[in-house]
């Protein structure tokens, strides 16, 4: 068997020109992830850059309101750039640096692991070049600003769906043509080994928070973990710590779209079969004859026709589940949040607040729920205005 | 794999790549007869994908014009066995991992044996993941066509040493598409090659002038060119076979 395997998913399906690349990558993480000094300055990036660790807020009103489960929210929207993604980012960046490379490119859907990407290249000195469908740069205009002012260049892609898939094959297209001096950040637990393992690494700093955050509140693990899945970063970042605690519930939001019957969707577990595509094996939305499906959902971020390989894995075993939550749910839950606890939550994160919404009251009230609060939702607050038929432009 | 021992067989070998079903399936057969009646070694079929990884613009039009006028794997298999009834020419199918794997690995490869396809190229399996597909081209007996690439290196001799057909030498980095120069890695890349086993050496993207071609040709077993010849068919449609026909007479010509 192959590196990188989770059960018959993951592996190394790329083209042979960047083989060696993926290879350095994996020896360079292997020596610095238990490399003191790598740990320590890697650290206090987590801690006095990006103000780790989040809180875990108790959403005391909500949990009244929906007369269930006491519902914790994981404050990842509070960090630095506003989501989990700058977990992994400064890793990865931290690590491209001393490897020696000039460049960082990312590819990137909503828009916030480009931004992440181009800060921890404007901290760390890399030049950056972020892909961003064409179609993502019009719903998240705002945050392709943000990456300019940070010293990015923004390219917008114009092939197939024009989405985060088509923005991942042209960073790989791109990787390809520059592969000595450019590290390729992928923003998810997806990809050609070593990413899967290796940014679930980054983002497990989540889970372990977690763990150690409730034990100190209420002096046990919660009853369930529920978090947004496209790729699936935040989500196994949160899963990761508890895998082992065969009690605790895992549960992954996909997005739905229209919903999982009709051809507007991003669910992957619900809709997708066995393929193998951007550098791994997994499920994926698409046809009989693997051609990969168009995908839809109103979250940039999650509009993505694959899940990470680890996922799938913990889907095939049962250990963890994964739902399917549409459009409609998701913008409710936002703006149900938005009003009962003062917090605007990226419409990402809001798939996972609505599935909690349906189960808190379902469970009882000493049971406790945690939710991933992956990012903030200023970026999509015009997108969610015209949903409504605010004609906002940002 | 007869027909594939023939392609490089006291010859340098002209290989044109082209995608099944651009602009239509009809347009691709008598593209592939008359290519081989213009002197082409080896034919390239590319099954289109939805998401070309490896590809330039060029290519990735080809595929998107071909899936978007419905061609399926199933009748790019129909139309190999009508050209398998009137040409014997070598065929080589290229195409992603994924259109494969979904269809069944076992049933793909089975249905190239019963069709005369004689050889894959897949660039999204590289050595390392080649058991998942190499079990079943053994079984059929197609051919597993390995690639090299500039930023190979020390990978070539473990590449070479189980490579069988001949190697696809990808002259330079980046995805396929039409270049001005094409890197002198070939040249060292094939020396490696040519130390570890005695395979010939055919040298890939970018190739497009008769120029290249011999001057390619001179330090390999031969060509493949792809992109240029979908620039062809891109500009004439239909009405494009007697032009590729040219095309490749006059690169074949300067192979010689």
């Amino acid at each position: 068997m192959t590196k990188g395997r989770f059960g018959k998913h993951g592996g190394q399906f790329i083209p042979e020109t960047l083989m060696n690349a993926v290879i350095e990558i994996d020896e360079a993480y292997q020596h610095y992830k238990n490399d003191e000094g790598f740990c320590r300055e890697l650290d206090d990036l987590l801690k006095n850059y990006a103000g780790r660790p989040s809180l875990l807020y108790y959403a005391e009103k909500m949990t009244r309101d929906l007369g269930g489960a006491k519902v914790y929210l994981k404050r990842e929207d509070l960090n630095h750039t506003g989501s989990h993604k700058i977990n992994n980012v400064l890793g990865q960046v931290l690590l491209a640096k001393k490897m020696g490379k000039k460049r960082v490119i990312a590819e990137t859907g909503a828009g916030q692991h480009g931004v992440a990407t181009a800060t921890a290249a404007a901290l760390l000195g890399l030049e950056c070049e972020i892909f961003m469908g064409k179609e993502d740069t019009v719903r998240q205009a705002l945050n392709v600003y943000r990456m300019e002012l940070l010293g990015a260049k923004v390219h917008p892609v114009t092939t197939g769906t024009m989405t985060l898939k088509d923005a991942v094959n042209e960073a790989l297209r791109e990787w390809s043509r520059r592969v000595e001096d450019t590290h390729y950040v992928i923003g998810s637990v997806m990809g050609p080994h070593p990413f899967p393992t290796m940014v679930r690494d980054f983002q497990s700093i989540i889970g372990k928070e977690v763990k150690e955050q409730l034990l100190e509140k209420e002096g046990r693990l919660p009853d369930a973990v529920i978090a947004c899945v496209g790729g699936g970063s935040n989500a196994i970042g949160i899963f990761y710590d508890f895998i082992e605690d065969k009690d605790v519930r895992l549960i992954g939001c996909e997005a739905a779209g229209l919903g999982i019957d009709t051809d507007k969707t991003a669910a992957t577990i619900a809709n997708g079969t066995m393929g193998i595509f951007h550098g791994m094996k997994s499920y994926f939305c698409q046809d009989e004859y693997g051609q990969i499906a168009p995908v839809y959902s109103i979250s940039a971020g999650l509009d993505y026709p694959g899940i990470g390989p680890e996922h799938a894995y913990l889907h095939d075993i049962g250990r963890a589940e994964y739902v399917p939550v549409t459009d409609k749910e998701a913008v409710e839950a936002f703006e149900y949040l938005a009003r009962t606890e003062g917090i605007i939550p990226a419409i990402e994160s809001a798939h996972a607040v609505a599935y909690a919404m349906k189960l808190a009251s379902k469970m009882a009230k000493e049971q406790i729920i945690v939710i991933n609060l992956s990012g903030r939702g200023d970026k999509d607050v015009a997108a969610i205005a015209r949903y409504r038929g605010v004609q906002i432009y940002e | 794999m007869s027909r594939l021992n023939r392609v490089f067989e006291n010859k340098k070998a002209f290989i044109p790549f082209i995608t099944a079903g651009d602009p239509d399936l009809e347009t691709t057969k008598r593209l592939v007869l008359a290519m081989e009646q213009a002197g082409a070694d080896l034919i390239e079929l590319g099954i289109p994908f939805s998401d070309p990884v490896a590809e330039g613009p060029v290519i990735q039009e080809a595929d998107y014009r071909a899936l978007s006028g419905g061609v399926t794997t199933d009748m790019i298999f129909d139309m190999v066995e009508e050209i398998r009834k009137e040409s014997d020419i070598p065929l080589a199918f290229m195409t992603y991992a994924n259109p494969i794997y979904t269809y069944g690995t076992e049933r793909f490869m089975s249905a190239c044996k019963r069709g005369g396809i004689d050889a894959v190229i897949v660039p999204d399996i590289p050595f390392e993941e080649r058991d998942e597909i190499k079990p079943f081209c053994d079984k059929y007996d197609i051919c597993l066509i390995s690639m090299i690439a500039p930023t190979s290196k020390e990978r070539i001799r473990m590449i070479a040493k189980e490579a069988e057909g001949f190697i696809y030498c990808v002259s330079s980095l980046g995805v396929t598409g039409v270049r001005e120069n094409i890197g002198s890695d070939a040249e060292n890349m094939i020396k490696l090659v040519k130390e570890v086993k005695d395979i010939p050496c055919a040298i890939g993207f970018g190739v497009s002038t008769p120029e290249q071609a011999a001057k390619l040709s001179a330090i390999s077993d031969g060509v493949i060119v792809g992109s240029a010849i979908i620039r062809i068919i891109a500009e004439h449609g239909r009405e494009c076979v007697p032009f590729v026909t040219e095309y490749v007479r006059k690169m074949k010509g300067a192979m010689l």
